[in-house]
């Protein structure tokens, strides 16, 4: 057994936070990988979820809504789907730190002297892996229902990028937004809500004919801009007119700055809010 | 101070909104023994632990483990502690060896020794033919043990375990036992909490009465006894003769008796060392009373527990 001396000068204690961490936050990682092999149903309930949008909005819906100049619907809604699936990191990222945080092993945690990051930290790159996972039947069923890469290989990988970057964005909210839930149920009904986010935005339906303060809202949610910047990265149709709003009319800088600034924002809260909060 | 005190703390306190569930609490566990924080329910152990283990801060007062401040310096406690909490804190959904293999990760074990040391615990605490079970499965029993093994990985200097046997079977609670034993030998202090009386006593070298958020009282299960001295009690055969009983008791005892009326018992704590059984039958048949049963002996910490934290008008 290894007595582990520590070197208490500031230097070495900050060499030390930084090993520590990566090291426990990867440990934590790997703890929720191998939760996921043996309760694997909430994950294959979320992943089908989209795929059973795509064909309930691409056609039941789909018959009803004419895009200008008589571009595929269906086909316009697969890239909005991917960024409305990588927004479900607020919805995933919530149900699983509230009820991570109600559970006994979190005291465990918080008495052993690891990072206090490592939790959210853990979580945060499990959301994204899965989110990894789970794009790709959606891009499959996707292409089966006519969905094409139109703008080549290069932008369609910065696409997909960009899809987990607005993951692991929207998963941090989550988690900062389950941490502070009073109560698991509260953060269930909470989290339920998040779904209509994409509802407001141009992830399914074009924003150009929404009314004036509605286009507006929408066109200010991040989920437009990220949906933009996926049809443009994608080489589809992205139906956005003259007169959208900045970060719509310039999806790609958009999108990646929503990201960094929802990160800026949350990752503190988060990482305070896991080591402030006790039962 | 001359003595080292691996817990030593001094005008705890903590407030939850209205509740004061701490009220200046004075603790001094000296190193290499086992302390036992006992009380009821909402006595304020609890809290206690999670004061001292750095889960919560405290409102008034300090605390000390192993000489690190836990208000201060909580990085520092955390490596030197323990905690094997009341509400199992393992995870449901690993298996016990992977529970274990990743506390030891997260606690500095390199790849191989971890997963040996995790082996050698699972092992030690019965557990191998569980080890790749979830441990949503185990029994109560199993989590309290792989809970315990959990907290020791590397041997800590001070051990919190919050109410480690409650709800067990007697085999369960033996095996707990033995282990906090053997790791008392070995020089690790230990602070329990427990509701029973019977574990402080047979694990504790000192205990510490918990009541209102206060230590009450402090000593070792013997001169806890010694202090409350010894209970004369007597049954009788109707109810009609309770009172005459309980005045008789209480002039032997030379303290108030109290009543045990679904019994028909009386009883009462005397200190006067030359009190005798055939005394107290002979004076209770002298006034008449039908005595059916009646003994004097050592009070049981059960009776210690309520003499010393019972509301005040119960008390002789």
């Amino acid at each position: 057994m290894t007595i582990i001396a520590y070197d208490e000068s500031k230097g070495a204690r900050v060499a030390l936070a930084g090993r520590a961490v990566v090291g426990d936050g990867w440990a934590m990682f790997g703890r929720h990988l191998q939760r996921l092999r043996r309760a694997p149903g909430l994950f294959i309930l979320t992943q089908s979820m989209p795929v059973t949008m795509l064909l309930f909005f691409g056609y039941v819906f789909g018959s009803a809504v004419a895009l200008a100049g008589g571009a595929d619907y269906r086909a316009y809604l697969v890239p909005g789907l991917l960024v409305a699936t990588a927004a479900n990191g607020i919805m995933a990222g919530m149900f699983q730190a509230a009820a991570d945080n109600h559970r006994g092993v979190m005291d465990r945690f918080r008495t052993l002297p690891m990072s206090r990051a490592a939790v959210p930290i853990g979580q945060a790159a499990s959301e994204v892996a899965q989110a990894a996972i789970g794009l790709v039947p959606l891009a499959a069923v996707g292409y089966a229902v006519g969905w094409r890469i139109e703008g080549g290989f290069g932008p369609a990988v910065g696409a997909f990028g960009l899809l987990l970057l607005f993951r692991l964005a929207t998963a941090w909210v989550g988690i900062w937004l389950g941490l502070a839930a009073k109560s698991e149920e509260a953060a269930g009904q909470l989290g339920g809500a998040t779904f209509m986010l994409p509802m407001l935005s141009g992830a399914y339906i074009p924003t150009a004919g929404m009314t004036g303060w509605l286009r507006t809202v929408a066109e200010w949610n991040p989920i437009s801009a990220v949906s933009a910047a996926c049809r443009e990265l994608f080489g589809n149709e992205t139906a956005v007119t003259a007169g959208a709003a900045w970060p719509v009319a310039h999806p790609v800088v958009a999108s990646v700055g929503w990201s960094l600034l929802l990160m800026a924002v949350c990752v503190p809260l988060a990482v305070r809010r896991y080591d402030k909060s006790t039962k | 101070m001359t003595t080292t005190y691996a817990v030593h703390s001094e005008g705890l306190e903590k407030r939850f909104g209205e509740v004061h569930a701490l009220r200046g609490l004075d603790l001094a566990v000296p190193e290499g023994t086992i302390c036992a924080l006992l009380g009821p329910n909402g006595a304020g152990k609890s809290t206690a632990v999670r004061l001292l283990t750095t889960l919560i801060t405290p409102d008034g007062g300090t605390a000390r483990v192993a000489g690190h401040d836990v208000a201060k310096d909580p990085a520092a406690v955390r490596r030197v502690i323990g905690v094997t909490g009341q509400d199992a804190s393992v995870d449901g959904d690993l298996s016990g060896r992977e529970n274990l293999r990743l506390f030891a990760r997260l606690q500095r074990l390199r790849g191989a020794e971890g997963r040996a040391r995790a082996d050698e615990l699972l092992a030690e605490f019965g557990l191998v033919d569980a080890a790749d079970r979830p441990v949503r499965t185990y029994s109560g029993g199993m989590r309290r043990r792989l809970d315990l093994a959990a907290s020791l990985l590397i041997r800590p200097r001070v051990l919190f375990l919050d109410e480690p046997t409650t709800g067990l079977d007697p085999a369960s609670r033996n095996r707990i036992w033995e282990a906090v034993r053997r790791l008392a030998d070995r020089g690790t202090t230990v602070l329990l909490t427990t509701q029973y009386l019977e574990e402080a006593d047979r694990l504790a070298g000192h205990v510490v009465l918990i009541d209102d958020g206060r230590a009450s009282v402090t000593g070792t299960p013997a001169e806890l006894k010694a202090r409350i001295g010894r209970y004369a009690e007597a049954v009788v055969a109707e109810d009609a003769a309770l009172p005459a009983a309980a005045m008789v008791l209480g002039q032997l005892a030379g303290a108030e008796a109290v009543l045990d009326p679904a019994r028909r018992a009386a009883g009462a704590v005397t200190t006067d060392p030359t009190l005798t059984l055939p005394r107290i039958v002979r004076e209770l048949d002298a006034a008449g009373i039908p005595v059916v049963d009646a003994t004097l002996r050592p009070p049981t910490l059960d009776e210690v527990f309520l003499r010393l934290t019972a509301p005040k008008e119960l008390v002789a």
